[in-house]
């Protein structure tokens, strides 16, 4: 995915101004930066939920509208549709897409399968638990086998247990699909962790203030955590990102 | 608190307390027994006219034009309070206009109506339906625009076009709302339908039956029909409660 002369104001801010960005396919990429830099903005505008001001995004030279993406947000509760089971949020995008019901049917029960997933889908949002949600809406932007997916912070609105055990699961999800993922963070362990390449944001109007890569062997654990590497690339994360957050 | 072996008994204190009152009050002197008779006689002349007295037919004539009120306002306001809902900028063109009519009391539109449509059932359902139209307008339009965001979102990331996002995601989003209006719009073309029976030249319905009662003093009649209206509007609003929850199942959830 390339991102050339991005540009983006707010009122009288400019979040982004001339972007430039590479991103290689097949990675797992975090997203981290000072507060209101823009992460979000940064993956909505990619994912076109918000207007650019100026500049292109193309995936393999292909625009948005040609190609397949999966986009979960934040907050799960107002992302799902309460009025499906979770069976047929999953199959939702399908639908758009004027799949045949039994190929939906087919596709959904496949990709559960394959990546054995223990849920009870005909439960309605409302009745499962926060992190269960955030899975559903995983799954919905699995389903349609995306090109490339964007997460926005989506395991902050869970609590720590079930921060964990997600991880794992979209760890999982990314080894098993290998699609380009762009995981918006807050938690800079987080960010380290999933992350084959951590991409660290300035103040506005942002810029890469570095794009750092982790190496560590998949699937990691919890041991991954206390490894030298692991320590020393996120204490080098941390100082540049002290160093933006100290930039006036 | 825990809840007690007998807490489903509650609701029934209120109503016990009530007719103890009345009993006292009658019985105890402190009131005529021409303006208030006995709960006794009131209940007796409820039943025998329910069973087979006027007074059943009047309740079902009241039901029936509250019943084609409500369903010709909700025909018209729900499709239009979409289309207003879902065009914010169309909606406050109009907003005050609507506020403005929402505010005025539809008892005092009887005498336009009255012209437009003649001394008949059209004029008291053509005034309820208006009154509870714009109730129900009102409430649909918000429930469109209260459409939570990161809803719409979701639905256009997965590449929903704007009429699908109407029907899949905003419709289903209002729903809830729909329904505070027509719960409100009924309970208030039942008001409308009421008064319109008193006054507006009728030989039915229950707001006719206890105007008569009362021209010639038949006071136990008067307060059955009364109860009669209570009852009708606590089974709609019921029935309403009823179908709401079966079918937006996730409202407030």
């Amino acid at each position: 995915m390339t991102i050339r002369g991005l540009s983006k104001r707010f009122g009288s801010t400019d979040i982004y101004e001339n972007f430039d960005l590479d991103i290689p396919r097949g990675e797992l990429i975090t997203v981290f930066g000072p507060n209101g830099c823009g992460k979000s903005t940064l993956i909505n505008m990619i994912a076109g939920l918000i207007p650019l001001d100026a500049g292109e995004v193309l995936f393999d030279g292909m625009r948005l509208s040609e190609i397949k993406f999966g986009y979960v947000f934040q907050n799960y509760r107002e992302a799902l549709f309460p009025w499906l089971r979770a069976f047929d949020n999953i199959a939702y995008p399908l639908k758009l897409m004027k799949v045949p019901k039994a190929e939906r049917t087919a596709r959904v029960e496949k990709l559960v399968d394959r990546l054995g997933i223990r849920l009870d889908l005909g439960l309605y949002p409302y009745q499962m638990s926060g992190g269960q949600q955030q899975l559903v809406s995983i799954l919905r932007a699995f389903v349609v086998e995306p090109e490339i997916l964007f997460l926005d912070e989506p395991f902050s609105a869970l609590d720590y247990e079930m921060t964990l055990f997600m991880r794992e699961q979209l760890q999982r999800l990314f080894m098993e699909t290998r699609t380009t993922t762009i995981v918006v963070s807050h938690d800079l362990e987080e960010a380290v962790y999933l992350a084959d390449r951590v991409l660290l944001l300035s103040r506005h109007p942002a810029r890469v203030a570095d794009f750092v890569p982790f190496d560590a062997e998949r699937p990691r654990t919890d041991a991954v955590l206390s490894d030298k590497g692991f320590v020393q690339t996120k204490a080098h994360c941390l100082e540049v990102f002290q160093r933006e957050v100290r930039r006036t | 608190m825990t809840p007690g072996r007998f807490d489903g008994l509650l609701p029934f204190i209120g109503v016990f307390c009530l007719i103890a009152v009345w009993y006292v009050a009658v019985h105890g002197g402190l009131v005529d027994p021409v303006l208030l008779p006995t709960p006794r006689a009131a209940f007796d002349a409820f039943i025998k006219g329910m069973t087979n007295g006027k007074l059943g037919h009047d309740f079902l004539r009241t039901v029936e034009r509250t019943v084609w009120a409500t369903f010709f306002a909700a025909i018209i306001a729900i499709p239009l309070g979409i289309v207003l809902g879902s065009a914010e900028r169309l909606y406050r063109s109009f907003e005050f206009v609507i506020d403005f009519f929402r505010s005025t009391p539809a008892s005092a539109m009887f005498p336009l109506f009255l012209v437009l449509f003649g001394v008949g059932d059209g004029t008291k359902i053509s005034v309820a339906a208006f009154g509870a139209a714009l109730v129900i307008l009102f409430n649909v339009a918000y429930g469109v625009m209260n459409a939570r965001k990161t809803r719409l979102l979701a639905a256009k990331a997965m590449g929903a076009s704007r009429l699908r996002v109407l029907f899949d995601v905003m419709l289903l989003e209002s729903l809830p709302q729909t329904f505070v209006g027509l719960r409100n719009g009924v309970s208030l073309a039942l008001v409308i339908i009421v008064v319109a029976e008193m006054f507006i030249g009728s030989r039915d319905g229950l707001g006719h039956s206890v105007f008569e009662a009362q021209q010639l003093f038949d006071m136990p009649r008067m307060y059955a029909a009364i109860f009669a209206a209570g009852a009708l509007g606590y089974a709609l609003n019921l029935l309403f409660q009823t179908v709401e929850r079966s079918f937006v199942h996730w409202g407030g959830r």
